[in-house]
């Protein structure tokens, strides 16, 4: 079944700071940050279900989004051109400016 | 307060150790029983990691790398009900007692 | 847990007490065995599996990709079927790999600062510095320290792209190939690509006398 993706390579989004009580992927230091969608990785099982024996159904959509370094933490050091990147499900992504 | 495994960017000077221990044979052991109850879909990645989460803090930060997956494993067998840790215990004095 | 530590218990084989843990996970797979969940053999042959997983295949397919750039394109595109192409079939249940490839302008560094993330099937074990964490706090925050640490200095004009693999995919960093390099074989080329330049924590190093002047 083809399902549109809510974010396109070149998106900006936020991060949602959340901290619920069952098993998660998207860690604490990236939770509120903004930043730009570089790749859609496919669908994958959702691993809050899978980590507690569920069916992990419906998939998630998967997508690499890149920040940049210096947005992310005070206290880097390198070059303002430094990016992180970090693999995060639709679910946890808000769209940004709309 | 993020959970004990969320550590990216938390302070930390320590520089990276880059010498690698001799895995002992139990860890090898450990790392291929895994695996093979990985293919027979009785414990799942995320169950695991889940496992390992649910860990003390304390504990977590202590436990070299294959300890803590023992105690997630056990987490996980006891909990699906494969095994029970008095059954563990048992086993484990029965070994000891093994090897004398 | 009921072990005293008076010495009386001795293993013959290392005469070193084994941990608590040790003991448990070998009680595990005892239990495992004993209630028909799996066999002895069965642990035997995927640990012999594990074993003969090493950097050396990741090593070749990097020179294979430094050498036919065709298939280089593959394995950034594609890299499942690439590695089926040389004889690499993963098996379904390994989990996605990814290859990001460093060049004059952006330079990759992969970590998982949530567990312990690594391309396995190409790799082979994580080392110890990759589950730390140090590594897993720091990889983050101060990659270039990182990599100062492990002998590489980048530029500034270099950007430093950290890839935080969180999620399903697996990360394989495909390293620049040295200069100087031009006339050795694939085989020769294998030879300079370290596990830990496959992380990018640094680069590949050629040794003097090897590459051509």
């Amino acid at each position: 079944m083809a399902q549109s993706n809510k974010y396109q390579t070149g998106d900006q989004v936020k991060v949602r700071v959340d901290s619920p009580s069952h098993h998660y992927r998207t860690p604490t230091y990236i939770q509120g940050k903004t930043g730009v969608v570089v790749a859609i990785c496919g669908r994958y099982r959702n691993p809050e279900s899978l980590g507690h024996g569920g069916d992990g159904m419906p998939e998630q959509l998967l997508y690499r989004v890149s920040f940049a370094q210096n947005s992310v933490w005070d206290r880097y050091r390198g070059p303002s051109g430094d990016k992180i990147l970090v693999d995060i499900y639709e679910h946890w992504l808000d769209p940004v400016g709309v | 307060m993020p959970k004990p495994h969320d550590m990216g960017g938390e302070p930390n000077d320590e520089p990276i150790d880059q010498s690698d221990h001799q895995k002992m044979d139990w860890e090898m052991r450990a790392d291929a029983l895994h695996q093979v109850l990985g293919q027979k879909g009785i414990r799942r990645t995320d169950e695991m990691r889940r496992a390992m989460e649910s860990l003390d803090p304390d504990l977590y930060r202590s436990l070299s790398y294959y300890e803590r997956w023992t105690a997630a494993l056990e987490l996980l067998m006891v909990e699906k009900g494969y095994l029970t840790s008095d059954e563990i215990d048992r086993k484990v004095t029965q070994l000891d007692q093994g090897a004398n | 847990m009921s072990e005293g530590h008076d010495g009386e218990h001795v293993h013959p084989e290392s005469g070193e007490e084994l941990s608590v843990y040790a003991r448990r996970a070998q009680a595990i797979e005892a239990l495992m065995v004993e209630k028909g969940v799996c066999s002895t053999s069965e642990v035997d042959q995927m640990m012999n599996m594990v074993e003969s997983r090493s950097p050396s295949d990741g090593a070749k397919v990097v020179a294979h990709a430094w050498s036919d750039p065709e298939f280089k394109a593959r394995l950034l595109a594609d890299p499942r079927s690439a590695l089926t192409e040389i004889g690499y079939s993963l098996p379904d249940t390994t989990p996605h790999l990814a290859v990001v490839e460093n060049t004059e302008q952006v330079h990759h560094m992969v970590v998982c600062t949530l567990c312990s993330c690594y391309p396995r099937a190409l790799l082979g074990r994580p080392p110890d510095w990759y589950k730390s964490f140090a590594y897993r706090s720091r990889a983050v925050v101060d990659p270039r320290g990182v990599m100062r640490e492990f002998g590489l200095e980048l530029a500034d004009s270099v950007e430093v792209q950290v890839l935080d693999s969180t999620a399903d995919l697996r990360y394989l960093v495909l390293p620049r190939r040295p200069a100087g390099t031009e006339n050795l074989s694939e085989a020769e080329l294998a030879k300079l690509v370290s596990r830990d330049c496959m992380i990018g924590v640094t680069d590949p190093h050629v040794p003097e006398g090897v590459a051509a002047s």
